[in-house]
Order: C-alpha cells, then sequence, then structure tokens
C-alpha cells in the first residue's frame, strides 16, 4: 500500500465512508506532502493551511453526524490559480493580479464545497493561461514531479505536477487548446478536457471564451469521473452552458463495455512525433484491437490548418478578453503613468508579461480595421471545416485515438522560440476548436522515464462513452500506480 | 487571403493600449512576423460558401428573468480597487 496522498480519490472515499481515515488526518497528510516536496516542485502560489484544515474538520463533523455529501466529502483538492474562490487570491500568475482576493466563488467551487471537498491550494499555471509549460507564470516556474529539470507542461502545470507529486488528490485546470491534456500527459496523470458547454465557466478567468473549459486532473479515470459529475450541468451565469442530462459517470464506467468503434486520424502520426510516443501509442491501439474493438483509419484533413485557426482565434478573443485589465477598477495600477490614458499603457505594460502582450498583440492586428476579413473571419470559417472533420469521422467511429503531446516532458528554458512553443499543442488544439470533449491518460514511460499520455477524443456530450473507453485501457495498464520519486 | 501589410506595431499597441519598450517593440515585431508568415497557409484553404464558427455549438440569445437578486456588497465590490474614496474607485483626472 503506497502513502495516503498517492492513493485514488475513489479509494480514499471508500476509507473516510469506512471511517478508517479521517478528512483532518488526509488534509493533514497533503499539507505533510506539500511541505516535503513543493520547495522542488512548486506547484503551488499559495495555499491557506488553516482554511483547508478548518474545511476537513467540518466534513468530519458531517460525517459523525450522518451528513456525509458523497463520494468528494473530506478530499483535499487543488484548483488552478484561474478559478475564483471567495476570500482566496486569484492571481492567473500575472503580476496583473498580484494582489486580487476573489470577492466571489465560481460555480464549479461552490459545486465542490457543495460536494464537501477540502479546497486546498491555488496552483500555478501560464500567465493568464497563456503557455504550453507553466514558464510564463510570473511568479516561478513549476518543474514536472518526474524530472524537476523539465516543465510539467501547460497552462495547467500546478494542477498536474501538484497531482503527480501528491500534493492534492485530484485538481481542477482549464483548457484552451490543450491546456489540461498536455499537462496530464507530461506528468502522467489522467487529464479531461470536457465538451464545450458542459461545465460552467462563471468565475473562471477567462482567456479565450469560445474555447476555454474547466476540468479535472485525476489518478484515474474513475476519480476523473467523480470530480466530473460534481462539477457539470447547467449554469444560468454562464449563458454558453448547455442542458445537459447529467448521468452517473462512475456507473457508467463499468455499465458501458464496448466493443467500441475506434478512429485513427492518419494526420496526428506525422513527422514531428516522437518515436517513444508513438510506438506507445500503437501499443494502446492493440491493446483496443485484442479487446474486440473495430480499429479504422480515418482522415481530418483541415488538421494541418487547426494551429494557425487556433492563434488567430484565441488572440482575438483574449486582446478582448484582457482589456477589462486596465488599471481601474482591479488589478495593477501604475504609479508612473502622467495622465488617465497613459495610466492605461502603463498599468499594462507593467502588469502583462512578455507572452500575454504577444498575444494581445496578434490579437489586436488580426482583428484591426482592414485584417479582420483576411485573418479573423477567415478563421473563423476555417474553423467550421475543422469541426465538420471531426463530425464526419463521428459517423464512423465512437471516439478517435492520438498522442496527447508530440513529444515528452522538456526541459525548463528549452523552448524559447514562441512558435516551437506553440507546436506542442498540434494534437490537443482542434479539440477545443470543435468544442469537443478529450482526455489523456497515462499510456507508458519513455527509455528515460517521461511520462508518456494517450489521447481519446469523443463525441460532443459522451463524456461518459469516453470515460469508458479510457477505463478499459486503464485497468488492464498499471501506469497509474507508478509515482515519481521525490 | 490579400497579401497581409507587415505588422506595424506602433499602431497595434496603441490599439491595445499597451507601452512596449523598443526591445519589445522589435522582439515582437520578429517573433510575430514568423507566425504571421505560418499563418499565411490559411490563404490556401478554399473557404467559399462556408459560415464562419463563433462558437462550437450553435448558441442561440438566452435571456434571463429581469428580477432583482443580491448582489455584491460595496465593500466587497471595492476590496480590489487599487484606489477608493468614499464608495467609489478613484481614478486621475479626467477633465482638465
Amino acid at each position: 500500500m503506497s502513502e495516503l496522498f498517492f492513493q485514488p480519490l475513489a479509494v480514499l472515499a471508500g476509507q473516510l465512508e469506512a471511517k478508517t481515515i479521517s478528512a483532518v488526518e488526509l488534509t493533514q497528510a497533503v499539507i505533510a506532502r506539500k511541505h516535503a516536496v513543493d520547495a522542488r516542485v512548486r506547484a503551488f502560489n499559495s495555499s491557506d493551511e488553516g482554511d483547508a484544515l478548518a474545511q476537513a474538520a467540518a466534513s468530519d463533523a458531517r460525517r459523525a453526524s450522518g451528513q456525509a455529501r458523497g463520494p468528494l466529502d473530506g478530499i483535499p483538492i487543488g484548483l488552478k490559480d484561474v478559478i475564483a474562490v471567495k476570500d482566496q487570491p486569484l492571481t492567473a500568475s500575472s503580476k496583473m493580479l498580484a494582489n486580487f482576493v476573489s470577492p466571489y466563488d465560481a460555480t464549479v467551487t461552490t459545486k465542490l464545497k457543495a460536494a464537501g471537498a477540502v479546497l486546498y491550494g491555488r496552483l500555478n499555471c501560464d500567465e493568464f493561461a497563456m503557455g504550453s509549460s507553466t514558464e510564463n507564470s510570473a511568479f516561478h516556474p513549476t518543474g514536472n514531479p518526474w524530472d524537476v529539470t523539465r516543465v510539467p507542461g501547460g497552462s495547467s502545470g500546478g494542477s498536474a505536477a501538484a497531482l503527480a507529486a501528491g500534493e492534492a488528490i485530484a485538481t481542477l485546470g482549464s483548457d484552451t487548446g490543450g491546456s489540461i491534456r498536455q499537462p496530464a500527459a507530461l506528468c502522467g496523470v489522467v487529464g479531461l478536457k470536457p465538451t464545450y458547454g458542459l461545465v460552467s465557466r462563471y468565475g473562471l478567468i477567462a482567456y479565450a471564451s469560445s474555447l476555454d473549459q474547466i476540468g479535472p486532473f485525476a489518478r484515474t479515470t474513475e476519480d476523473a469521473a467523480l470530480v466530473l459529475g460534481a462539477i457539470a450541468g447547467h449554469d444560468e451565469w454562464d449563458s454558453t452552458s448547455y442542458k445537459a442530462e447529467i448521468p452517473d459517470y462512475r456507473a457508467e464506467l463499468s455499465a458501458r463495455r464496448g466493443p467500441w468503434k475506434l478512429g485513427i486520424p492518419k494526420e496526428y502520426f506525422g513527422e514531428g512525433l516522437d518515436p517513444e510516443i508513438g510506438a506507445a501509442v500503437e501499443q494502446a491501439i492493440t491493446f483496443y484491437k485484442a479487446q474486440g474493438c473495430e480499429v479504422r483509419e480515418v482522415s481530418l484533413p483541415h488538421t494541418q490548418y487547426c494551429l494557425d485557426t487556433y492563434y488567430i482565434i484565441a488572440t482575438a478573443e483574449a486582446s478582448s478578453n484582457l482589456a477589462r485589465y486596465d488599471g481601474i477598477r482591479y488589478g495593477h495600477r501604475s504609479k508612473n503613468a502622467k495622465d488617465i490614458v497613459d495610466l492605461y499603457f502603463q498599468s499594462r505594460a507593467e502588469g502583462f508579461g512578455a507572452e500575454v502582450k504577444r498575444r494581445i498583440i496578434l490579437g489586436t492586428y488580426v482583428l484591426s480595421s482592414g485584417y479582420y476579413d483576411a485573418y479573423y473571419l477567415r478563421a473563423q470559417k476555417v474553423r467550421t471545416l475543422i469541426r465538420q472533420d471531426f463530425l464526419k469521422a463521428y459517423q464512423e467511429v465512437d471516439a478517435l485515438i492520438t498522442p496527447t503531446s508530440p513529444i515528452p516532458a522538456f526541459k525548463l528554458g528549452e523552448k524559447s522560440d514562441p512558435l516551437a512553443m506553440y507546436l506542442c499543442d498540434i494534437y490537443t488544439i482542434g479539440v477545443n476548436l470543435a468544442g469537443l470533449p478529450a482526455i489523456s491518460v497515462p499510456c507508458g514511460f519513455t527509455k528515460s522515464s517521461l511520462p508518456i499520455g494517450l489521447q481519446l477524443i469523443g463525441q460532443p456530450f459522451q463524456e461518459a462513452n469516453l470515460l469508458a473507453i479510457a477505463h478499459t485501457y486503464e485497468r488492464a495498464h498499471d501506469w497509474s500506480r507508478k509515482h515519481p520519486n521525490l | 487571403m490579400s497579401q497581409p501589410t507587415e505588422l506595424n506595431i506602433d499602431r497595434v499597441a496603441k490599439l491595445a493600449r499597451l507601452a512596449l519598450t523598443p526591445e519589445e517593440k522589435a522582439t515582437f515585431s520578429a517573433q510575430l512576423g514568423s507566425v504571421l508568415h505560418h499563418i499565411e497557409q490559411l490563404a490556401k484553404v478554399d473557404v467559399t460558401g462556408v459560415e464562419p464558427s463563433a462558437h462550437a455549438f450553435a448558441v442561440h440569445n438566452v435571456w434571463q428573468e429581469d428580477v432583482a437578486r443580491p448582489g455584491l456588497a460595496v465593500d466587497q465590490a471595492l476590496r480590489n480597487a487599487p484606489a477608493q474614496r468614499d464608495n467609489m474607485v478613484a481614478v486621475p483626472k479626467v477633465v482638465e
């Protein structure tokens, strides 16, 4: 039996229910683990131990009086520092919001609190969720728990690293172009990006609103199913929230046995794919075939245009969303401005880091008079074609299998060229443009002991199927039971 | 797609209300130049007759009943204001 902080959520939920452990004991174990390893991992921007232990004590009191609220009651869960928790810091890992304290809860926060979860930790990320390595954090980079000289991926790198390091039992991240799945792959954990609209974005700091989704990081697909079930559902505070029936995702894991029809998009296995990752994914495909799944090659012909389409649409939306940071109502205000207009220019210059500035400039440019049609409108049309590619494939198959990331975790500081960094997302961004659900599950290690992720892409709002397909693979392999030595 | 002109960093930075140092202007111009060069390939896609997507799923106007509900208290709404006075956000003088 490994340490408490490496146990899956579902196992711990059983122990809490059986009262063989208490929520306070579990929370203390997670806090002690954070003290032991976070100087090296640096997954946390801030944490409030007193608050976490008070939540845990309240959970134990509920349980003692027969009022326990379900499997998440008493489970320590960390949140990416772009998700609002009332009276806690909310920084987006930016100097712009370094001193911001959230006056309200995000809807996912409200839901996790209602489920009894112990919210612990504001987790590091790329500034305003813009990046693929968490190196764009204004505060500090995060190390990959498997090799702290390497990146954990991004932008939700702190959420992935904290979980992999045992500093949380589950975490939430946000995914605009791969920001949950890619760090999950690089850190050897499960990461789920839900269908656009399944989980409310209310209280999530906006990056690119037509692409952003909140989702869970977890040790297993079962754990991801439990967290997803707690945070999914319609919310009147998010006008893009979808009125979907939320099934019991955990029950569906074992109820759905397949066999499924699975598609291999040939465009996802081309140039740039690390051979060890390609081989691991091939082995997973072989596994599914052996399970009786029908596997066929499919084509997503507009795949080569995903990256460009994404960087036009995402930066355009970001330039609009980040216009609100003007130094007036909240956030950093420059002390060096000569008048009110200069206050906007200087506050933004001082508050934003380089990648955020780059994306604001690019997004402003593609929306500006004279370039809108050539860039933004054209990208929106190509987005339609990209989505149609997926929907066409889904006439033949239930889900698609691809690598999550073309490369394993790279060294901190290795990628200084923005375009090279953007290429980390080539297998994940199509999913966001098409609004689909997708999951990354561990599928092996490289020869140098770095985790490899398998991406499964599902049909809209078919998370139950997607989780079941991933679960079928997971339970026949022991990747999720391996932990880094820290 | 017509051949896009060189990104005029001064014009765009002004539109974005972002003060850039000369070093940032030079670096971003070069980096975004290579990104824009990459993006040029979108011109190859035939988008004749294709509808643009603003969202992955067709979203129509979502209405809510217009009823008053409790909101943030003034002290909560102002707690992150960089400067405040008399329950208001204070800003530098706007009119001379």
